[in-house]
């Protein structure tokens, strides 16, 4: 479904972040990829996000190379893609469920469609009764929450999470960990990447791949190894 | 759908108008003061208009004939120089008039009368006076009135004198002010206007500035741009409409306040004019100040498309 093929990236600043890389990630899966700060983790999902693009190889979603994509294509191809990020990135301005009524907008969705979807998707990650709250005014799970279920609510084949658990306490974190483990078993595909051994734990005997100087060093079900 | 996401749209806009009340306020105090400079700058040149007709109006070119000139060969020499495409309008005075008219203007002066008093008959000569479409013309109508065809057509010479030469000086210095003023005028009204649009357009890209990143969250969240643009362009026209009706209310009651001054010095009531003309006035200014939020708000955005 998802193929790195040779991938590199290296910044102005001529340090190779990712080194010749190549990964496969299979549809439903759930793919954990660990390694220290500046490993290359978060630098690959901005590549398979078209954030950033590769300095050499290529990345393919089924058959479409991603670099490829023109600019006005680009929310076609992201809708198919759910995002969750360390710091959440809401919008300051605008509810929980405004928040998650704009990746449907975003979308195309009908008023029907987004008036039944968005309290039924908050309702998923236990926000009911906060949807109409600001981001300002929710703690950081209930951020990371609102994160997920926009993420979440278009449908996407492949759920992005960078770190999402990095600005949790271990309460929240188990939350989080187990409303994405509910999705993968709901047949989504899920990228997620930390350093964090206890979410690694969690997963219990999901792929994990980790990651040293931009390369994989490591890449088995289960355990984590640093 | 289209219709669904104008919709959104328009309604994102305003919501994000009223919610970033803040930032809002910034933006429409920065875009009254530059459409206060615009409509300050039309008011002022209504007024500098209206004061330089007046002046003009002033001018004229005085003819005087002799004692001994007909009414006939008067009315002539009038139909000669009605002819004449510089000339707005000439008017008539007769011997009569003239003298009633000195003895009004020498009222309070009674020495003058006794003398007119002492006089067997009317010393005045009737009197044309010549207006021209533009102050610059007076010269040309002077020179005909001197040149030989005009003063060969009557045998006799009936004209006594022309005070175009004794107002000469004042009409040249005139003619060069109005020019200055105008000139002077325009060009500090176009620096004026280039600032303040220069401003108003910073302060915007500055308010988007603020949203940069959500911008590229809504990129990421898979919106096209037209869906990510579109609310900041209802912003920036909201921006336009609030600023274009307080500045119409200020300049109102600003107007209310000072007409009597200003009608005093030009004697123009401003604050009819204005009055008769807002609705072009407000045309004009929401005109100006939605298309300079609108502007200023696609080229923001721009910027911050390319995730």
């Amino acid at each position: 479904m998802i193929y790195f093929d040779k991938v590199t990236k290296i910044y102005q600043d001529k340090i190779k972040v990712v080194d010749d890389l190549s990964l496969t990630i299979e549809p439903e899966e759930f793919v954990s990829i660990v390694g220290y700060s500046g490993a290359g983790k978060t630098t690959l999902l901005k590549m398979f996000l078209a954030e950033e693009t590769p300095t050499n190889g290529y990345i393919f979603f089924e058959s479409t190379d991603i670099n490829k994509i023109k600019n006005s294509k680009m929310g076609k191809y992201r809708q198919r893609i759910g995002t969750v990020f360390q710091d959440f990135k809401l919008l300051p301005n605008r509810t929980a469920y405004e928040n998650v009524a704009f990746a449907m907008e975003s979308a195309g969705k009908t008023d029907a469609e987004i008036s039944s979807d968005v309290p039924h998707v908050l309702n998923l990650v236990d926000l009911g009764d906060k949807m109409w709250s600001f981001p300002r005014e929710l703690s950081g799970g209930e951020q990371q929450r609102v994160a997920i279920a926009r993420a979440i609510v278009n449908q996407p084949d492949v759920l992005v999470a960078d770190e999402p658990t990095g600005n949790l306490d271990p309460h929240n974190m188990k939350d989080i960990i187990n409303i994405l483990k509910k999705i993968n078993e709901l047949g989504t595909t899920v990228i997620l990447t930390t350093h964090n051994k206890e979410v690694i734990d969690l997963l219990g005997n999901n792929r994990v791949i980790t990651m040293e100087k931009g390369k994989i060093v490591r890449d088995k079900n289960g355990g984590y190894q640093l | 759908m289209f219709i669904t996401n104008i919709k959104r749209i328009f309604k994102t806009g305003f919501v994000n108008f009223c919610r970033n009340s803040l930032v809002s306020f910034s933006a429409i105090f920065v875009m009254i003061a530059t459409l206060t400079t615009i409509l300050a700058l039309i008011l002022s040149n209504v007024l500098l208009s209206s004061a330089l007709d007046q002046i003009k109006n002033k001018i004229d070119i005085n003819v005087y004939t002799t004692i001994d000139a007909s009414p006939d060969e008067i009315f002539q020499l009038k139909e000669t120089l009605e002819v004449l495409p510089e000339v707005d309008n000439i008017e008539y005075i007769s011997r009569e008039q003239a003298l009633l008219n000195f003895r009004e203007r020498h009222r309070d002066d009674n020495l003058t009368l006794q003398a007119l008093e002492e006089l067997d008959e009317n010393p005045l000569g009737a009197v044309l006076n010549i207006k021209a479409k533009e102050i610059s013309q007076y010269a040309g109508i002077a020179s005909f009135l001197e040149s030989e065809a005009v003063l060969l057509g009557y045998g006799d010479n009936i004209i006594e004198k022309v005070n175009y030469y004794n107002n000469k000086i004042a009409i040249d210095k005139l003619n060069k002010i109005i020019n200055a003023v105008k000139n002077f005028g325009f060009a500090s009204a176009v620096i004026l206007i280039i600032v303040s649009i220069l401003i108003t357009f910073n302060t915007i890209r500055l308010t988007i500035f603020i949203s940069r990143k959500e911008i590229g969250v809504m990129r990421l969240v898979g919106a096209n741009n037209n869906f990510i643009q579109g609310p900041f362009l209802i912003e920036g026209f909201f921006y336009g409409l609030t600023s274009a009706i307080s500045t119409t209310i200020i300049f109102y009651l600003i107007l209310l306040w000072t007409n009597p001054f200003i009608e005093n010095m030009f004697f123009l009531d401003l604050l009819s004019y204005f009055n008769s003309h807002i609705f072009s006035i407000f045309f004009i200014l929401v005109g100006i100040g939605s298309s300079l939020g609108i502007v200023s708000s696609i080229f923001a955005v721009r910027t911050y498309l390319k995730v």
